[in-house]
């Protein structure tokens, strides 16, 4: 502990604020330009307080344009929140059953469902394409959910949760007779709130930005998700900058608020797992 | 061993599980047998038929259509068994060989992002105010969404209008560089912009690292009168070896997965100047409808990152050093 005020600290601070601006500079460019009318988004010097202030017939056209984001928004709500509860769920209970439960079989059922974790998804799209024109899940929300909802990553960040959870207290509730669901339920679940959180969290961040899988698996535009709005309405306005940047920032806001609220659980949650979306 | 003697040892072995299960059920433990399978089995089964259906199934088929020539929209009896002629076809192919030759090239951003990482997370773990502010600001660009972060920068590395350039010019550099439209400058712009989402995750496990250094090997040396560099290269460094590797490899295997952002940004191009397997893959499969070649592209691939985590096991142990 150093007695006086610590100076060199302050000025650390001061460097690196100055870095911080600029590293956050594309964002910031990125806002003030969507504010504006669009003659003023090349000017040079840039005008990072817009002059002439274009905001409300900006966002307008975005919302309720040709490719109206207010769709994009309730699709990509869609899809990411019934993601978010089936990986959730599904990872939840695999935890349980590789942490909780002796079975045979179970420790090498773990370790192949671990190994899959290695296997780039890039390299399974095309028989999963095809899978999906089969079973008729091409082109339909049900199968883009379904894309995400078994997370390998869930399940074993989960399980390490229970492993931390007593045995004793399962136990001690199957003596009093309750199935392992009830205890899955009502004891173990609750117990792991924490880390349900932050993978929820996690899931959703990724869900909501993901890009390939909507690309590859839809193809009716009224199913689009707000990424691959965001790509088609760029294509279709590519020289309109200030329009295609109000849609950056309408793909980008909602994300950066969950961040901002649920920041200790996402950050402790990447330090955990150590993986990337 | 001959299979003779296999075969009895084999036989013993079974025995003796069997009367292990046996000997199990005798010392009376409650919770065991089929009422414990069915629970263990239920339980994982939706994660199990998932990734089975979902993962191992597509894996198996694909490993068999990389010997086909198919396209999928001419049905199931048009597939031809042509052997290896997909991989003789696909290493013969400049285009994919330009691909793997980006995709080693950007491998150069990772040592980079980890120099800017580690340095700023030095810096935010002891020398500063508002240690959660920064973080947070470090961390933004790598939650943002890809798409619209290519989007914003499509704009701002624009030859002749963009911000970048115009500010180049007026500092003096009359021919800046074209970033995205110049074939020699499209992967370097794809690497900065890489590096600019990636810092903030690396810089979140390096803090998780740096946590677990113990304190008082700073405060021995500070006895001892250690500079702040010296305490750096010769503490801070060697103990986050094992992150560094860590870092190392997901860099590495998450940079063949840098599709959404050259889909975005530059399509592959110009003249396949950022073309990388992956996006490769993604041409010939849904643009070409070449089924039977991307499954042999998907097939190198995989082996690739197959190599990659065998060295990132082995080298583990060698290469990090605490």
């Amino acid at each position: 502990m150093t007695e006086s005020f610590d100076f060199r600290k302050l000025a650390m601070t001061i460097i690196m604020t100055i870095i911080g601006i600029l590293f956050m500079a594309p964002f910031i460019w990125m806002i003030s330009s969507s504010l504006k009318v669009e003659e003023d988004v090349l000017t040079f010097p840039i005008q990072w307080i817009p002059q002439t202030w274009n905001a409300v017939e900006n966002y307008r056209e975005v919302w309720t344009g040709s490719m109206p984001f207010l769709l994009l928004y309730w699709n990509s709500i869609k899809v990411t929140v019934l993601t978010t509860i089936t990986s959730v769920f599904v990872s939840a209970l695999a935890a349980y059953g590789f942490a909780k439960i002796n079975f045979k079989g179970r420790d090498v059922v773990f370790l192949i469902v671990l190994a899959t974790f290695m296997i780039p998804p890039q390299t399974l799209l095309v028989t999963q394409f095809l899978l999906y024109r089969w079973f008729g899940l091409y082109d339909t929300h049900t199968g883009l959910i379904l894309l995400n909802s078994f997370s390998v990553f869930g399940t074993f960040m989960l399980r390490q949760f229970y492993l931390g959870v007593s045995n004793e207290i399962i136990e001690s509730a199957r003596m009093d007779g309750a199935g392992h669901f009830r205890i899955f339920l009502s004891i173990a679940l609750p117990l792991v709130r924490p880390a349900i959180a932050t993978y929820a969290i996690l899931r959703f961040i990724w869900t909501w930005n993901d890009f390939q899988y909507p690309l590859i698996f839809l193809r009716s535009e009224e199913l689009y998700t707000i990424q691959l709005g965001v790509q088609s309405f760029a294509d279709e306005h590519g020289s309109i900058y200030s329009l295609m940047m109000a849609a950056s920032v309408s793909a980008i806001i909602p994300l950066l608020i969950i961040f901002i609220i649920g920041q200790k659980q996402v950050i402790e949650g990447i330090q955990l797992g150590g993986v990337k979306g | 061993m001959s299979s003779e003697v296999r075969a009895k040892t084999k036989i013993q072995k079974e025995r003796s599980a069997k009367s292990k299960v046996k000997k199990k059920k005798r010392n009376g433990d409650p919770f065991s047998g089929w009422r414990e399978n069915l629970a263990g089995w239920l339980f994982i089964a939706p994660m199990l038929i998932g990734t089975s259906i979902l993962v191992l199934f597509p894996m198996v088929s694909s490993l068999a259509l990389s010997f086909t020539d198919w396209n999928f929209v001419s049905g199931y009896a048009e597939a031809a068994f042509v052997g290896l002629d997909n991989f003789v076809t696909l290493f013969n192919n400049n285009v994919f060989l330009q691909s793997l030759r980006n995709n080693f090239v950007v491998l150069i951003a990772i040592p980079i992002t980890l120099i800017f990482s580690l340095g700023i997370a030095v810096i935010i773990n002891k020398y500063i105010f508002f240690k959660d502010l920064f973080k947070v600001i470090f961390f933004m660009p790598f939650i943002s969404s890809v798409v619209a972060v290519a989007v914003v920068f499509r704009v701002l590395f624009h030859p002749s209008e963009g911000p970048i350039n115009q500010f180049l010019m007026t500092i003096g550099i009359d021919n800046p560089p074209g970033w995205i439209a110049d074939t020699t400058y499209a992967l370097p712009s794809v690497m900065i912009i890489m590096i600019w989402t990636s810092i903030g995750f690396n810089l979140i496990i390096y803090l998780a690292g740096l946590q677990n250094i113990p304190k008082e090997l700073y405060e021995a040396a500070q006895i001892d009168g250690a500079s702040a560099w010296y305490q750096f290269t010769k503490i801070t460094i060697p103990l986050v070896s094992p992150t560094t590797f860590l870092l190392f490899v997901t860099g590495i295997i998450s940079s063949f997965k840098i599709f959404d952002l050259i889909i975005v940004l530059t399509n592959g191009g110009p003249a396949n100047s950022t073309n990388i397997p992956v996006v490769y893959l993604y041409q010939q499969a849904f643009l070409e409808l070449k089924t039977g070649y991307s499954s042999a592209i998907a097939l190198v691939m995989f082996v690739i990152i197959l190599v990659i985590t065998y060295i990132q096991f082995v080298g583990q142990k060698k290469w990090v050093n605490y």
